[in-house]
């Protein structure tokens, strides 16, 4: 298929993603819904796997909220397979063409009522402790080394790196603009990473907590990005916090887009984010610092790859 | 099937079909078109008109069939207690929507109001965005939106209204007694009280008004407290005023000699809707301009 | 009751009227129902055509069709239209056809009201509808309207804000009409307890409309003065928030989904026990499970604001709550299946929908439990994983159980039989495809796919291929169905004396079919009553 190459991008950016859990995602599919995953078949190969399901990500917390996905996946899938087991048990044998005969005094049956309310109480809460302690984790946001200040704006975004002058205006790349016209006549996978690459990425440091203080200037947007684990809204007016840290043996590009309805452009602000070392960083922050107060233009150092 | 049978107890009566309902659906209609049009500049004022012109045509044109039905004995006790849930239900509705605006002033001095002063989980929001705003109440936010600085509304002429309306809650009760007991003249005198007092009460909230834009600077568009102060008293007079016409209303009925001491399902149904808004109002004095 | 009861009476002679009055001046609890069901049909296709636009955008990377700003009026249309125009008013005209049948009443308690509660829709719907045509379109912020976005649009914005007014006070008044029928039009003997399950959820229904429909309007009318009258309800620098809106907005928003699907419970508690030939299992169980779910719906509306920024304990709260709510809906999952259990199944396409409606709502709801879960919500929300969660619970499940309820009912209302083979193409067409339409939109969620976006990153082609053939079958598949009714009406086979269905019960099939005009003039004595309540 012509769609190779951005196949093969996005898949050594996550390079850790394994067929393994893909395809025991592909069986879950195939208990809940057949003619899904039958009709899904050809194009789940074309696709390769990794598009089954949600990234693992690079950070300490976008892999347990991973886990957890998988948790929950898995609970759904076992308790669907119970329940649809009956269910097709009695489509199957308990039918009038078969002979069924109905057992009308069969009205209701106090002790399995019980036992069904009591059940999955018992496995919500199982749920319910890892999700809030996660959920308790991920709002800790004390302790950052970096702290960058978000502005979504209609349609890009704006980071400002708290404490030093830089400030850069990251927005769709002119690439992806021109063919994102109204029958441009671009073919869109001849884009490198269209849609999902910028002119100016953002840039941290891998290994060091990052915090973001996100707000917009005009309409409600979203930060979101899959590998970082990280989804905030930002509101005009108000400050939503975010933080996150980049495995130190992680370095890459990971891209995410704006994640609530913001208007005409919403589709067209990605987000790039460039995870180098901190050294790196440091060195590209001093670099821009003396730019001078001008909006960056600088491409970070490494990775040099194109955005 | 004829009148006899619908006289006999308990049956049901099932209306034959009516124009008032087509009428009220083309005047709803036209009273939110005109109020697009308007809006949206596409046509002057006199658009808005329409609209409360029919409905005014057909409140008096649906509501006297319902009364003539009901003065020629149609209706029976279970037509009547339809009508009193389908009155309770639709106050009950009436509360839920001044719930939402109630909702909104409590959000706002509860959290918004304190997060954009640097209090609470959202105090970051201050330091970056609003570093000289600070917390207080009344406020019209830190943008200081609509101007200068303002005091909250004065207690003075909401308590007397309070008063007021407290007064006409025990004065529509009164008139109630006496209807039940026979007494028409104590009911035409209580009912002709309760809605002078409600009056009253639209004229002083009017004067209040006044004084709040001319002097005070205190306005729809000052920021949050204008916006929860108008918009929650201002509803609020809406109601009193269809109220107060509600009981000027069944006020000449009565002078008509309707209703019963055992059958006043009209007299009921607009009492009940009085005292919810004078219920809304004790809540309106305590959060808004009270605490 | 207290009363004794009672011969339904008519102000006229008990012929019915004619010609364009029948329908224009109607009061008859079935006239309204058909209107009502005719309109609901006219917006799904409406609302159905913007979805085929959608799709169609959608089959590929790269914008082909709609500018971005057209793909977003057509995307917050057929949620306006699908939601307020087409699943509310078709619950609305099933609970008046079928209330007054199943609980032995000569009609709705306010059958004026009733009528005005119908036509105010038709003007509604074209106020909505005629958005598209005003300069600047339609309003494109998504059917939940976030501000300030909402606020940048057109001369629309006030036209969708008052034709939502006007569809409120239609539900309002339709809401007020079904609770005061069911609580003092029931036949001598119907007690509480003994009332069919449609009429329990209906009345539950009722009371969550008239709770949150004023809410509704209250925060649309924040909208309105934000807009044009200078107030800050949702304005930082004025003291307001834009989040207020959304808490507004979603504490109507939740229960909202519950008046969507609760009905659609009543329908499938009728149709598996009668498929099944046995009684349902746990029917008071049903009704608490009913309210309960009801009652939390209240109280859980922040989890479609998980990632707005809440304080933590508020999330916390909203997950916990939500999360409950798998136990009542769990309760009424498992007592349809006991209703299956040990029966003699037959498979008529009431049955078939109601069946396939038992599997793929529990597939949405597994995966609505799995967006309650915060931390992984933080990487669902505003993904194509959410909208494969509330199609799942919306297609196959509220529009399922609207073509169930008719199918079972339609031999009652029109006295004929549909052409059964037909309905069965229709069926099986539908519950394929809706699958193929909707399960892979998990992948491109899960994948990274935002929702709401007219144009995407090109290895999400794949998918959104699958999906969109399916929409197309699915779609096409519908031509079917107002045909099958259409054939139905004007040639169906006549049912006769006999219940279409041998284990149908209930009050409605004592009566003959097509029930007469009005439609218990004489209330059903004690032995219609238990005759009706077995089988
Ligand atoms: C009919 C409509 C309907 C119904 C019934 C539901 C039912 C549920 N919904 Fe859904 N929902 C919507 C319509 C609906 N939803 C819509 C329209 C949206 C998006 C709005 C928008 O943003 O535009 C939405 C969005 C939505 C979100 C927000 C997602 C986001 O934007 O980030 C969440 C999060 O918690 C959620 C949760 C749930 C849950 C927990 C249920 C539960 O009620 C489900 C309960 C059912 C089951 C769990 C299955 C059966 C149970 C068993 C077999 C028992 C055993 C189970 C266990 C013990 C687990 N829904
Ligand atoms: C009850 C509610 C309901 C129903 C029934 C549907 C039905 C359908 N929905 Fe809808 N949908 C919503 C409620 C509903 N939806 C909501 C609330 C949203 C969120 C909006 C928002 O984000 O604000 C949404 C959003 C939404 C999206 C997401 C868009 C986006 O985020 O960018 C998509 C995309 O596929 C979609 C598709 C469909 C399809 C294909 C159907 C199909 O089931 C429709 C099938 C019906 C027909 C097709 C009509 C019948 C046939 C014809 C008209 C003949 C013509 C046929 C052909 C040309 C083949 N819907
Ligand atoms: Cu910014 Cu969507
Ligand atoms: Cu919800």
């Amino acid at each position: 298929m012509r769609r190779k190459g951005g196949r093969g991008d996005r898949a050594a950016e996550r390079a850790e993603e394994g067929p393994g859990r893909c395809a025991r995602l592909g069986k879950g599919a195939g208990i809940v819904s057949l003619a899904a995953a039958m009709a899904g078949a050809v194009p789940a190969f074309a696709s390769g796997w990794d598009l089954l399901n949600m990234p693992r990500g690079v950070t300490n917390v976008s892999t347990r909220i991973y886990s957890l996905h998988m948790m929950a996946f898995w609970v759904c899938v076992v308790l669907a397979a119970l329940v649809f087991g009956v269910m097709i048990w009695s489509l199957l044998f308990h039918r009038k063409a078969r002979g069924a005969v109905p057992d009308v005094t069969m009205v209701h049956n106090t002790k399995v009522e019980i036992v069904w309310t009591t059940i999955p109480v018992l496995i919500l809460v199982g749920m319910a402790i890892p999700a809030a302690r996660l959920l308790v984790r991920i709002n800790n946001n004390t302790d950052s080394e970096v702290s960058i200040r978000v502005n979504g704006f209609q349609w890009g975004w704006q980071y400002q790196y708290l404490g030093t002058n830089v400030s850069i205006v990251s927005k769709l790349s002119q690439s992806s603009d021109a063919a994102s016209m109204l029958d441009s006549g671009t073919n869109p996978r001849s884009v490198p990473h269209y849609l999902l690459s910028v002119d100016h990425p953002l840039v941290v440091p891998v290994g060091e907590k990052v915090r973001l203080l996100i707000t917009s200037v005009d309409v409600i947007h979203s930060w979101w990005v899959p590998d970082l684990g990280v989804k905030r809204s930002a509101i005009p007016g108000f400050i939503n916090e975010a933080s996150f840290t980049i495995d130190p043996s992680k370095p890459g590009v990971y891209r995410g887009q704006c994640a609530d309805l913001c208007g005409r452009g919403h589709a067209y602000m990605p987000i790039v984010v460039h995870a180098v070392s901190p050294a790196a960083f440091q060195t590209w922050l001093k670099q821009q610092e003396s730019a001078g107060k001008q909006v960056s233009t600088g491409e970070p150092a490494p990775p040099a790859a194109s955005t | 099937m004829t009148d006899a049978h619908a006289k006999a107890e308990g049956s049901y009566y099932v209306p034959h079909g009516s124009p008032w309902p087509i009428v009220a659906a083309v005047a709803l209609f036209s009273l939110m078109l005109g109020a697009v049009l308007f809006l949206d500049g596409a046509a002057p004022a006199w658009s808005l008109l329409p609209g409360p012109l029919l409905l005014a045509f057909l409140f008096v044109g649906w509501f006297s069939t319902v009364v003539g039905e009901n003065q020629k004995g149609i209706y029976n006790l279970r037509v009547d207690r339809s009508f009193r849930m389908a009155m309770m239900w639709f106050i009950f509705s009436e509360v839920m929507f001044f719930a939402a605006f109630f909702g909104a002033l409590f959000y706002a001095r509860m959290f918004s109001v304190p997060w954009l002063g640097g209090q609470g989980v959202k105090a970051i929001t201050n330091f970056l965005l609003w570093p000289h705003y600070e917390a207080t109440w009344p406020t019209n936010g830190p943008g200081h939106v609509g101007g200068a600085h303002f005091d909250s509304a004065p207690m003075g002429i909401a308590a007397l209204n309070t008063l007021i309306l407290l007064t006409s809650g025990l004065t529509v009760t009164i008139a109630h007694h006496a209807l039940r007991s026979g007494h028409r003249g104590r009911l035409k005198l209580f009912l002709a009280l309760t809605f002078l007092l409600g009056f009253t009460f639209v004229a002083l909230q009017a004067h209040e008004y006044g004084e709040a834009y001319m002097h005070m600077n205190l306005k729809l568009t000052t920021g949050i407290y204008g916006t929860t102060f108008f918009m929650l008293t201002g509803f609020h007079g809406l109601h009193v005023t269809i109220g107060a016409i509600m009981l000027v209303v069944i006020w000449f009925r009565v002078l008509r000699g309707h209703f019963t001491p055992e059958r006043h399902f009209a007299f009921e149904a607009v009492s009940w809707y009085w005292h919810f808004v004078d219920v809304v109002w004790l809540c309106l004095f305590i959060f808004v301009y009270w605490l | 009751m207290t009363e004794s009861h009672e011969t339904a009476v008519h102000a006229e002679h008990d012929h019915k009227p004619h010609g364009w009055r029948r329908w224009v001046f109607a009061t008859n609890h079935k006239d309204i129902g058909t209107m009502y069901l005719i309109f609901s049909g006219l917006m799904f296709f409406l609302g159905g055509a913007a979805a085929m636009g959608i799709r169609a955008q959608l089959f590929k990377s790269g914008l082909e069709l709609f500018d971005p700003a057209e793909f977003n009026q057509l995307l917050t249309m057929h949620a306006l239209m699908m939601i307020f125009g087409a699943v509310m008013p078709a619950w609305v005209g099933l609970a008046n056809w079928m209330i007054p049948l199943q609980i032995g009443a000569p009609d709705m308690a306010l059958p004026r009201l009733n009528n005005l509660s119908f036509w105010i829709l038709p003007f509604a719907g074209a106020l909505l509808i005629s958005a598209f045509l005003v300069p600047g379109g339609a309003p494109a912020g998504g059917w939940t309207m976030y501000p300030p976005l909402m606020e940048q649009f057109g001369a629309s914005f006030p036209m969708v804000i008052f034709a939502i007014h006007l569809l409120g006070i239609s539900s309002i008044l339709g809401a007020i009409n079904v609770i005061v029928t069911i609580m003092n039009l029931r036949a001598p003997g119907m007690s509480l307890l003994r009332m069919p399950l449609f009429v329990w959820t209906w009345l539950i229904t009722a009371y969550l409309l008239i709770a949150v429909m004023p809410v509704l309007a209250g925060a649309v009318t924040m909208l309105l003065t934000d807009h044009f009258f200078g107030t800050s309800f949702f304005n930082a620098a004025g003291g307001g928030d834009p989040v207020l809106f959304l808490h507004v907005f979603w504490f109507f928003g939740h229960p909202e989904v519950y008046i969507l699907i609760l009905p659609a419970f009543g329908v499938i508690s009728e149709i598996i026990p009668t498929f099944s030939r046995k009684p349902l299992f746990g029917y008071e169980a049903m009704v608490y499970a009913t309210a309960s779910i009801a009652f939390l719906s209240f109280i859980v509306w922040g989890h479609h604001m998980f990632t707005v920024g809440m304080p933590v304990a508020a999330q916390l709260f909203f997950m916990l709550s939500t999360m409950l709510i798998a136990v009542p809906t769990g309760v009424k999952v498992f007592n349809w299946t006991a209703t299956m259990w040990r029966g003699s199944l037959s498979f008529e396409p009431p049955m078939l929908f109601a069946v396939a409606f038992l599997f793929l709502f529990t597939i949405g709801g597994f995966s609505g439990l799995m967006l309650a879960l915060v931390p992984s919500d933080y990487q669902y929300h505003g993904t194509y994983f959410v909208v494969a969660h509330f199609h799942y619970v919306l297609v196959p499940g509220a529009i399922f159980a609207i073509m169930g309820a008719v199918y079972y009912w339609l031999p009652k209302w029109s006295g004929r039989m549909y052409d059964m083979r037909l309905a069965k193409w229709h069926f099986w067409l539908s519950a394929i495809f809706v699958n193929v339409l909707f399960f892979p939109q998990h992948f491109l969620g899960l994948a990274g796919m935002p929702r709401r976006i007219a144009d995407y990153a090109p290895q999400f082609t794949d998918w959104n291929m699958v999906s969109s053939i399916g929409g197309f079958v699915f779609g096409a598949a519908q031509l079917l169905f107002p045909y099958i009714v259409w054939q139905c009406v004007r040639s169906g086979k006549p049912v006769g004396a006999n219940k279409p269905w041998e284990g149908a019960h209930g009050l409605e099939w004592e009566l003959p079919s097509p029930a007469p005009y009005h439609s218990w003039q004489e209330p059903p004595s004690e032995a219609v009553l238990a005759h009706g309540a077995e089988h």
